[in-house]
């Protein structure tokens, strides 16, 4: 029973097609369409519209101190938005990242307080404190495999729970002792909460970092390897670890990154009140999602700018004083962003099918 | 005839190797469990340059298996898998890339939302620039992916498109130029025309072709003994996480390939049964011939 066909494969290599030679067959979009594809556009225009309403409507906000304030507002939004927006396009979430803001203050201040020492001991092992909580996150969730909206629920149960009780054991009392008076407040408070004139106006120097910080994430968002990595992992995690992309290390850091924001907020909080309310931050982690997907991140994942959040937290900063400004009763502010929102999400929904359809 | 009998453990030959050259990839009675179901026994593969081996097998035969054993998702429980002579034992995918083994997946080998050029370099980007400013070369990757891809024979007009945006078999023909442009020696293609249709499984056979023409060892996981035959050196035929064939094109017909798939061997054994049983008139059922397993004659 031999049965010698051909004894070579049918199939031959495909001739190689010349330099110049196009495919023809996906025509270029228009310019208007891969603009719109871009996740920032929308949110800046939102940005803008949001500006201009209030620029109409609140006199007040045309001065320059106003407008510092707003931007304040904005920064301390906008600080943490970014990182928990890098997470997002990472393909996860930390709903624990309003209370840790509030762990991160408490830590410095009640150990530099209770054992009397400088407050850069407690600023340094807060910092240690954000990152463990951030990493546990990110290695709780490779490890288990578990969502991270259940994970990081716990991690802001525990947290929200240690704040309240660790605080009333140690101080006898919900809120912390003034650090005020101890020794180098004055050095932190000038890099966390100091502010500087420009030009008769008052600007608090965390919207310089907030400028500084977002330049820095877009950079690396888009010009560098980890970038890339971000991206893939949200995008499709199975086919980035198939590549060689390292899946765990990319979505820990992001944790971790998450818990340096929280670090910094929280330091820019002690040292601008000197006392931490312990049972604050909770519904702020809802804020900063928010920001960053106001700020046209895909909420699964693989899709997103640092830019973005940018523009989303200004949004925020904007409304929530433009009420203000505007005379109108606060009380509508909530109602505002809830609005913002679910346009901000059907702008997202509109572009992805229209920019990326077959 | 071929040695071909269901469930051999070792007692099929590959190709002989050319004279002086191991196997790319080799696997000597390997096998694995996952607890106690054993997926995979006692199968042999042998990889060469330039060929094309195909693995063929209904759901549940154990390719995937196969596949995620040689390509470093899992690791074998039993027998030996050797790269180039050495005995390895693979604990993540990265590492099989390191050792020039490529796996092209059916379903995961992009991501969709990312631009072409992105998908091309992923996890293995160019870089330029000391470390703390150490930054993508995007004019440098933008350029070579457009050459390699031209290489192929795949023309796109626009690498900044979500690779989302392309067709199945044009992804899959980026994601086997990608890994032809890595270094890749043994490239794994799973079931790479199982969800196209005949043009386009057509137009990924034409780059499987291609990359065995630039000298790569070629492993083609598939169902279909059609599209197996267009382009395969050796065929290896998995049945219940056991091999049931293993030839070289010389000494296997398309039609053996095929009966074989379809499960020839259980089939003449059920004919029998009916026959005897029941007093089943077989003589209106296909052909005798076709339905013996061929070892048994």
């Amino acid at each position: 029973m031999s049965m010698a066909q051909h004894a070579e494969p049918a199939v031959g290599t495909p001739p190689a097609p010349g330099r110049k030679e196009v495919d023809g067959r996906t025509a270029r979009r228009p310019l208007a369409l891969r603009l719109l594809a871009r996740p920032e556009v929308g949110v800046f225009l939102g940005a803008v519209a949001v500006l201009v309403f209030f620029l109409i409507a609140a006199p007040t906000v045309r001065q320059g101190s106003s407008m510092a304030t707003v931007l304040y507002q904005s920064s301390t939004i906008g600080i943490m938005a970014l990182p928990v927006a890098l997470l997002m396009i990472g393909g996860e979430f930390d709903l624990s990242s309003g209370v840790a803001v509030i762990s991160s203050a408490l830590t410095a201040s009640m150990l530099s307080y209770q054992l009397t020492m400088n407050v850069w001991v407690g600023v340094i092992v807060a910092l240690a404190v954000s990152l463990a909580i951030g990493a546990f996150n990110g290695w709780m969730v490779m490890r288990t495999g578990l969502p991270s909206f259940l994970v990081t629920l716990g991690t802001f149960l525990i947290l929200q729970g240690v704040n309240l009780a660790v605080t009333k054991l140690v101080t006898g009392n919900v809120a912390t002792d003034d650090i005020s008076d101890m020794d180098g407040f004055d050095q932190a408070r000038r890099i966390f909460a100091s502010s500087f004139d420009v030009g008769g106006v008052e600007i608090k120097i965390t919207v310089v970092w907030w400028v500084v910080f977002a330049a820095l994430a877009t950079w690396v968002l888009l010009r560098t390897k980890y970038g890339n990595w971000v991206f893939a992992v949200g995008g499709n995690q199975d086919s980035a670890r198939a590549v060689g992309v390292p899946v765990k290390f990319t979505k820990i850091t992001l944790f971790t990154l998450v818990g340096f924001g929280a670090w910094f907020i929280g330091m820019h909080n002690l040292f601008s009140f000197n006392t931490v309310q312990s049972g604050e931050g909770v519904g702020q982690e809802l804020i900063y999602i928010a920001a960053a997907v106001i700020g046209g991140c895909l909420l699964t994942g693989g899709y997103g700018s640092a830019i973005g959040p940018v523009f989303g937290a200004f949004m925020f900063g904007m409304v929530n004083q433009g009420i203000v400004y505007a005379g109108w009763n606060p009380d509508w502010f909530k109602a505002f962003l809830g609005v913002m929102l679910l346009g901000a999400v059907l702008i997202n929904l509109w572009v992805q099918r229209t920019a990326t359809r077959r | 005839m071929t040695s071909n009998e269901a469930g051999t453990h070792g007692a099929v030959l590959a190709d002989p190797p050319p004279p002086g050259e191991a196997p790319l990839v080799e696997l000597r009675g390997a096998g694995k469990s996952y607890g106690n179901i054993r997926a995979l026994h006692g199968v042999d593969l042998a990889v060469h340059p330039a060929k094309v081996t195909c693995v063929l097998g209904d759901n549940g035969a154990g390719k995937s298996t196969l596949i995620k054993i040689v390509s470093g998702l899992h690791q074998h429980t039993e027998g030996e898998f050797l790269v180039d002579g050495q005995p390895v034992r693979f604990s993540t995918p990265r590492e099989a890339l390191d050792r020039g083994i490529a796996t092209v997946y059916q379903d995961l080998a992009t991501v969709p939302l990312m631009p072409v050029w992105r998908n091309f370099f992923l996890g293995s980007e160019m870089t330029k620039g000391p470390w703390p400013v150490r930054r993508l070369d995007i004019a440098r990757m933008k350029a070579t992916a457009d050459r390699e891809l031209r290489n192929m024979g795949i023309v796109l007009d626009d690498l900044e498109q979500p690779i989302g945006t392309l067709s199945g078999g044009q992804r899959q023909c980026v994601a086997i130029a990608r890994a032809v442009y890595f270094g890749a020696r043994v490239l794994i293609l799973d079931e790479p025309t199982a969800a196209l249709g005949v043009k386009q499984s057509g137009v990924v056979l034409k780059y499987v072709a291609a990359a065995r023409d630039r000298g790569l060892g070629v492993i083609f996981i598939t169902h279909n003994p059609h599209h197996a035959y267009m382009v395969g050196d050796h065929f290896s035929v998995l049945r219940l996480g056991t091999l049931e064939l293993s030839a070289p094109r010389s000494e296997v017909g398309l039609e053996e390939l095929t009966n074989h798939m379809a499960g020839g061997a259980e089939l003449a054994a059920l004919k029998h049964e009916l026959a005897q049983v029941r007093g089943v008139d077989t003589g209106g059922l296909p052909g005798g011939d076709d339905l013996t397993a061929p070892a048994g004659d």
